[in-house]
């Protein structure tokens, strides 16, 4: 009867041979799983295996200098992280960067994105030319802000010196303070542009009537802003938000190239704090605790975010 | 009145934001052509002094900056191609295939790229080392994985997700095998999808600085960002090189955004807002 073997899942009801499609379903399911697990395994491996690692050698005392002297200490790395100023101090800064670059690169990010969404010449260049600094790598920014800021070539000291403005001569990584300005310009100039395009990506979903009914109806510019621009945008701004505070909590790469955690120790930052103990004082142990202390409060950010992406819909639902 | 002194308004913030972007790139190439003397004087100026290319000259002869550049290439370009390969099969079984736990394994993956990278390095130095993988391709290549392979599944399920499956169905219903129906019908239409993906992933896996400053020591084995650090980590620091460095260490990203902004744009926003 059946000549002809059954090619395509999609027969419906009229099929002839509903076991032949739940197995043929059921194949496709296995292809799928076996797809799938090539990636699922590669990250596991690099990701979960390390993350696994850093437990075990988090209760071990392991100093790479002192060979064959590793054993068991159980939570006394976690004990001495703990009561070390430094870590708190390290901490701190961390949450005093995340706060303020995170702000400032909110607003700027905002701001451009509303920009860029109006209809003008220049739309183009402007898009491009945010671009560029997101595409250069974080090591790369750093350098060339510290060069900008530099006492003899930089920039800033001469737009400061020819305007007759005071701050010229003014040698800004010496100081504990203002070391944070061409930082967090650093910071800015890299990730500024992508929370601008998640913002942007979001202003593109509110529907434009909404807009003319709100004019119909008489209200201002700055009334739709409040009344229907943010609230519309609130799941763009939340996932731009997540990604650039977790990214902020992990700076690394910007503080070691433009300071080295310096003048002192003023700003230092958590991640540093950990790359010191792994890879200067090749203290394992102790940096695995600081490892996983810094994993936890990554996690908490990451689930706070895949739970609002699954609140908000989309293809994973 | 008030309209006129919005627009210029307006376009004073536009020409900030232009030069706030561009701006560091014209110094940086001001420098970059500028005698060391003058970069050493006490006054600089808006135009180059005198012209020189002698720091392109000594960044390529003297420190073999040819190296790093393909270096980077290939551990970016190694990475990205793994990240691709692994990321659209598992993009095409999660979006094509009817499996159970499909919004768990997302949630996976989408969370390892939250991982701290700082907390990796600690313990794949320690496999590295007893795999004797220190200062090797490999050292770099399967961490870069971590940066560029979810982002790339992500973006691949989402775009694969939009192709419609009765194109496939309708070839299958044809005759086709499935090998043909991926290979004739559903890849030529994915490709752009792939493209965006693989940018994205070479670009990320461009910008890393981290793991190659723990698991590489040897100057002939420096990534860009790498190599250029090490400059100043000299006993002397040539601001000339460096500046030459940064010129042309940026000039293949720029080219790569003007040429590709759309996709980039799409890829960046593809894996977080429309999932």
């Amino acid at each position: 009867m059946a000549a002809k073997p059954q090619i395509g899942p999609s027969l419906g009801t009229a099929s002839p041979r509903p076991r032949r499609r739940r197995s043929y379903m059921a194949s496709r399911s296995r292809v799928g799983y076996l797809l799938v697990l090539p990636a699922v395994a590669a990250l596991a491996a690099i990701a979960i295996y390390p993350l696994i690692y850093n437990i075990v050698l988090s209760s071990r005392f392991d100093v790479l200098t002192e060979p064959g002297t590793g054993h068991f200490t159980g939570l006394a790395n976690y004990r001495q992280m703990l009561t070390d100023p430094n870590f708190w101090g390290d901490l701190g800064r961390t949450g005093i960067f995340m706060v303020i670059s995170v702000t400032l690169e909110f607003a700027a990010g905002l701001i451009l994105a509303l920009i860029v969404h109006r209809e003008f010449k220049a739309r183009g260049l402007v898009r491009a030319s945010i671009l560029i600094p997101w595409a250069i790598p974080t090591a790369v920014s750093a350098l060339l802000w510290k060069m900008f800021f530099d006492i003899r070539s930089g920039f800033v000291d001469f737009a400061l010196k020819a305007l007759h403005l005071p701050g010229a001569n003014l040698v800004w990584f010496n100081s504990p303070v203002l070391a944070w300005v061409p930082i967090i310009l650093s910071d800015m100039w890299k990730n500024t542009p992508f929370i601008a395009l998640l913002l942007l990506a979001g202003l593109q979903t509110i529907p434009q009537e909404i807009y003319e009914s709100a004019r119909i109806d008489g209200a201002t510019g700055w009334q739709a802003f409040w009344s229907i621009t943010l609230p519309l945008l609130r799941p763009a701004v939340m996932v731009a938000l997540i990604f650039r505070t977790l990214s902020a909590m992990l700076v690394f790469d910007t503080i070691f190239v433009m300071t080295g955690g310096g003048p002192g120790q003023s700003t230092e930052v958590v991640a540093y704090y950990d790359w010191y103990k792994y890879m200067v004082s090749l203290n394992f142990g102790f940096g695995a605790a600081v490892a996983v202390a810094i994993t936890v409060l990554a996690l908490i950010l990451a689930t706070v975010y895949v739970r609002l992406l699954r609140q908000r819909g989309g293809f994973m639902t | 009145m008030r309209q006129r002194m919005g627009r210029t308004g307006f376009n004073a913030l536009v020409a900030i934001i232009i030069l706030y972007s561009l701006f560091p790139f014209y110094w940086v190439f001001k420098s970059s052509v500028e005698s060391s003397i003058a970069l050493n004087r006490q006054t600089s100026s808006l135009w180059p002094t005198n012209w020189t290319f002698v720091h392109y000259e000594a960044i390529f002869a003297v420190e073999n900056f040819l190296r790093p550049l393909l270096n980077s290439m290939f551990v970016a370009g190694m990475a990205t191609l793994i990240s691709v390969v692994l990321g659209s099969m598992a993009a095409y079984g999660l979006s094509r295939m009817p499996i159970k736990g499909k919004v768990p394994i997302l949630g996976f993956i989408l969370l390892v790229s939250f991982f701290p990278q700082i907390a990796m390095v600690g313990p794949l130095f320690l496999v590295f080392r007893h795999l004797h993988w220190l200062n090797t391709y490999q050292s770099l290549i399967f961490p870069y994985l971590i940066l560029s392979l979810p982002i790339t599944t992500w973006i691949l399920t989402a775009f694969f997700s939009q192709i419609p499956a009765d194109i496939e169905e309708a070839a299958m219903m044809d005759g086709a095998t499935i090998t043909q129906t991926i290979t004739r019908v559903f890849a030529p239409i994915a490709m752009p999808g792939i493209f965006t993906a693989a940018i994205l992933g070479f670009l990320l896996s461009w910008n890393d600085f981290l793991f190659a400053l723990s698991f590489i020591q040897t100057p002939n084995m420096d990534t860009v960002p790498l190599a250029l650090v090490n400059f100043r980590n000299a006993y002397y620091v040539h601001y000339g090189q460096i500046y030459a460095g940064v010129v042309i260490a940026s000039l293949p990203i720029a080219l790569i955004v003007l040429f590709l902004q759309k996709r980039i744009e799409s890829g960046l926003t593809a894996g977080s807002v429309k999932g």
